[in-house]
Order: C-alpha cells, then structure tokens, then sequence
C-alpha cells in the first residue's frame, strides 16, 4: 500500500505543478527575462565591462538623480504618515458606518487612473489652474504662483497617489488593537493622550512600516507623475532610464540605472519582510 | 467629555482636511470636462458638451479606445483562468516550492514598472512583438495575474478542500468536482480578481509607452503623450469616463467580494 500512496502523491505534485506552470511560465517570460537580460545588457556589451556602474557612481547627473528620488521618497513617506495616520486612526475610532466611508473616500482616488490624477493636478496648480485663479480673485496674490513643473508639484501629485497604501495598512493593523487595552490603560488612571504614546502607538507600529515601506518603495520608482508635473527639471531614477533608452540610445546605462534601482528595492523588502510579512504588505491593493 | 476634547477635534480637522485633499482633484476633472472654454477657467463659463463631441468624433482616440477595451478584455479572459489554477494550486498543494511560486506571482508588483517596462521592450524587439496586439495582451495578463491570485487565495482560505475531496470519494473526478463544488464557493472573488485585472490593463500606461505603437496604441499611451505636449479638455472627459467606468467596476469588485466573506 505504500506504494501506491506514494504513487498517488507522486501524480497529485505532477497536478499541482501542471496548475501553476501556464502562470509561473508567463511570469518567467515576461518579467524574470527581461529583467535578467537587463542584468545582462548592463555588464555585458562586447565583452564584459563595468562602465556603465563607474558612470553612475561618478557621474554628476546620475549621482544627483539618486540622492533626488531618495529625497523626493522620504519626504513623500513622511508626509504620507503624517496626513495618513490621522486618518487611519478616526476611521477605526468611528461607528462602523462612518469608517465604511471614510475608507471608501480613501480609496476611491486609489483606483482612479494615474493619468488622470495627473491631469486633475495639474488643472488645480497650473500658473492658470484653479488654485492660483482662486487666490487671485480673493486677491491673495499678485502673481501667479509657481505650483507645478517642480518638484513640489511632484510631491504634492505623488502624496496623493501614494497615500491610500499608508491609510490601507495603518488602518488593518490598527483594527487589530484591541479596544480593552486602551481601557485598561484609562482605568489605571493614563490620560488620553498618553494611553495613546504608551498603548495604541506602539501598537500600530507594524502597520507604520508596512505602510511606509509601501509608499518608500513605490514612490522610488514613480515615473508618471514626476515626468508630467516635474516640468523637467525634476528627474527621478525612472527618468533616466527612459530618457537613456528613447532619447541616448543608451541601453547599457539605462540597463545599469534599472539594476541599480531594483536591487535597492529588493533590499528594502528583504530588510522590512523579517518584521512583517510580505504577502501582507501587498496584499493591500 | 472626552468627545470634544482639543485633541479630538484637531483629529476630526485634520482628518476632513485630508479627505478633500484625496477626493477634490478627482471630483475636479468633471467640472472641467462640461467647461466651454478652450483653456482653464474656474468655474467655467458656461456648461457644454464640447469636448466629449470632440472625444468620440475623433478617430484617433477612438482607435484607441477600441484597443484599450479589447486589451483589457483579452486580459481578463486569459489571466483569470491563469490565476485561479496557479492560486487553486498554491493553497492545495504541500510542496515547499509553492512558496517560491507565490513568491514569484507577486513579481509584478514588487518590480518597479518602469524597470519591467524597459526589459520588456529589449525582450520584445529581439522577438518582433514590439507594437503588436498580441505583445501588449501578454504584458498586461502577466501585470495582471497578481490581482487573480491574491483575489482568488484569499477566496480559497475562507473554503473547506474536505468538501471537494467528498465529492471525488463519491465518484466525481478532479475537475467535474472543482467545477461542481469549489468554483460556485470562490466565484466571487473569482469575478472580482478578473475585474481588478481589467482595471489594471484598462490603465496601465508605462509599459503600453514603451511597447506600443502604430494602430495599436491604448488610450493611456496617447493621453500621455497629449498631456506632456498640451492641456486639452478633451483629456477631461475622457478621464471623467474612464474615472466613472474604474468605479462602477470597483463597486461590482467589492460588493463581489463581501460576498464570498
């Protein structure tokens, strides 16, 4: 008989295998080959070289581009834990019909087009945008201010985009906190406020990082919104890559850009994925 | 007391604050769009359907429409049965090498696009499918599977695989039995996998920037170029349609969703 269990489980692996391999092959032909012929492009042109990692290391503009998208991430996370937390928190302190609605406003924008959130902003900041027409007419300015086609433009377009991956999580993990724990807390005699530095922040700190982690790593390789509301001077990594393939013709160094920009990812996730689970931390969207 | 304490209404100010600042710039594009006028102005001058006669009597952008809405047709008939076998697979089988599997599925979402978008385009010019159709479907249905599986396991964790295996001891083979008995229990999230995989092909432009060309260029791709050279209200109205169609479909996702708990 244990031969024939053994066979059975045999065939059963044989399925299960056969299930995944249309996915995992489409996978493998569509993002693991390219990805790796990148790899490959950016060390290999006529024989073996590392000009195109010297380049970037050296360069002024590539080193200047780095250091900006860096920047741009921080700060963009930052903010979006600053506006996202509050949020985050009423939704989960509200009757349940409210916290339906608040997290609907919420995503609502998440699955709106890019595009089209990229379009609305720069309807709203525009030097004849909306923003700037309304401070004329209440007559708070003289001149039109300079709201987009910089790098403000991009971070206020790109908080906006980027904020439903930092209220989806705070929000999930603040949910698990269990309200009894605050109470104990006001029972022995903590105030508010610090029932809530001592219990409830500490508490929601797993949702913190898997929010910020999201927002961080999404917002590195963000090309959209900063080529539309950058106004070109606002170049992110992403740029440079398109920019070397359609404009230079330089595939090794946008190859070696690409790599260089993945592997920072990718180490961001190994680093963040032994606090939280990473299925989570995607799981959002 | 503690209901209105300074505390709490700075949270209820700041937290409306930054509601509108989520909802205001989508609700904006709709003024816009029934605007008269050739450039922005706020409010408008007066309400017209200019620039949606504009939009669907222009052959370019319906070209485009056409391609978007037949890729991400296409998409959904061909990642969602990809992604309810592999996601049917994963959650069943013992193997430790599903983990890597599962792993790899969420690729795409993990890879910054532009990164994806360029490999894709070295990969696809070596082969000639550089501006086609069936190069395009391609790269959404494999953007697209990760919406599938993680829909699809999460329907399937909430499902007893004890019931599938009492319809094969009772004589019904593997697959009459996930027809029969698992698929009616995890349709919904089924349904809603293949529509967040719609929207997401409906959508997607950095990699249709790169790969995409000729007769076959989706309505992101020429918006994009509209957008970096003009502002035209056209843009607007196409965005109000295609912000109205992403929500009613969200909708049907989630109510879908509820559904199967």
């Amino acid at each position: 008989m244990p031969d024939s269990s053994q066979k059975h489980q045999r065939r059963e692996h044989g399925l299960m295998l056969a299930l995944v391999s249309p996915a995992l092959l489409v996978i493998l032909l569509l993002i693991v080959l390219p990805v790796g012929w990148l790899a490959w492009q950016s060390i290999y042109h006529d024989g073996f070289t590392l000009e195109n990692y010297r380049r970037i290391f050296t360069e002024d503009i590539y080193w200047r581009s780095f250091a900006l998208t860096f920047e741009i991430s921080l700060a963009v996370t930052v903010l979006a834990l600053l506006l996202g937390y509050p949020v985050a928190y009423l939704a989960n302190a509200v009757p349940k019909g409210w916290s339906i609605v608040i997290l609907a406003l919420v995503v609502l924008p998440f699955w709106t087009s890019v595009l089209v959130r990229a379009y609305a902003w720069l309807a709203l900041l525009q030097r004849t945008g909306v923003i700037n027409q309304l401070l004329r007419y209440l007559d708070m300015i003289g001149e039109p201010l300079a709201l987009v086609h910089n790098t403000f433009g991009t971070v206020v377009a790109t908080v906006h985009i980027l904020l439903p991956f930092m209220v989806l999580p705070l929000y999930a993990t603040m949910q698990k906190i269990p309200a009894d724990l605050m109470q104990a807390g006001a029972s022995l005699g903590a105030s508010p406020s610090l029932t809530f530095v001592r219990v409830f922040l500490p508490l929601s700190l797993p949702g913190v990082l898997a929010g910020c982690t999201m927002v961080f790593v999404l917002c590195l390789g963000f090309y959209i919104t900063p080529e539309l509301l950058g106004g070109g001077r606002t170049v992110m990594v992403s740029m440079l890559v398109s920019r070397n393939v359609e404009l230079y013709n330089q595939f090794g160094a946008a190859s070696a850009v690409a790599v260089v920009l993945l592997v920072s990812v990718l180490l961001i996730f190994v680093a963040v994925s032994r606090f939280i689970s990473l299925d989570r931390m995607l799981g959002q969207k | 007391m503690t209901r209105l304490s300074p505390a709490r209404i700075a949270l209820y100010v700041i937290s409306a604050l930054v509601l509108v600042y989520l909802i205001l710039p989508v609700l904006i594009i709709v003024p816009i769009s029934f605007s008269s006028a050739r450039f922005l102005t706020f409010p408008p001058p007066s309400l017209s359907l200019r620039w949606y006669q504009q939009y669907f009597s222009n052959s370019a952008w319906m070209q485009a429409t056409r391609v978007t809405l037949m890729v991400a047709l296409l998409t959904v008939v061909i990642a969602t049965p990809l992604g309810v076998s592999a996601a049917y697979a994963i959650s069943q089988s013992k193997l430790r090498i599903m983990r890597l599997v599962h792993m790899m599925l969420l690729l795409p979402l993990v890879v910054p696009i532009i990164i994806t978008a360029v490999g894709i385009f070295f990969v696809y010019a070596r082969v000639g499918l550089v501006a086609t159709l069936p190069g395009l479907v391609l790269a959404n249905v494999m953007l697209g599977l990760p919406y599938v599986v993680i829909s699809v396991l999460a329907g399937l964790q909430s499902f007893d695989p004890a019931q599938e295996m009492v319809a094969r001891s009772l004589g019904m083979d593997r697959l009459r039995s996930f027809f029969a008995v698992t698929l009616p229990q995890i349709k919904s999230s089924v349904v809603a996998g293949g529509i967040f995989a719609f929207i997401s092909a409906m959508d997607e432009t950095i990699v249709a920037l790169f790969i995409s060309g000729g007769q076959y260029q989706p309505l992101t791709k020429r918006m994009f170029t509209a957008l970096r050279d003009e502002i035209d209200p056209t843009i607007a109205a196409i965005s109000t349609l295609m912000t109205a169609a992403s929500f009613m479909l969200v909708l049907l996702a989630s109510t879908r969703q509820k559904k199967s708990g």
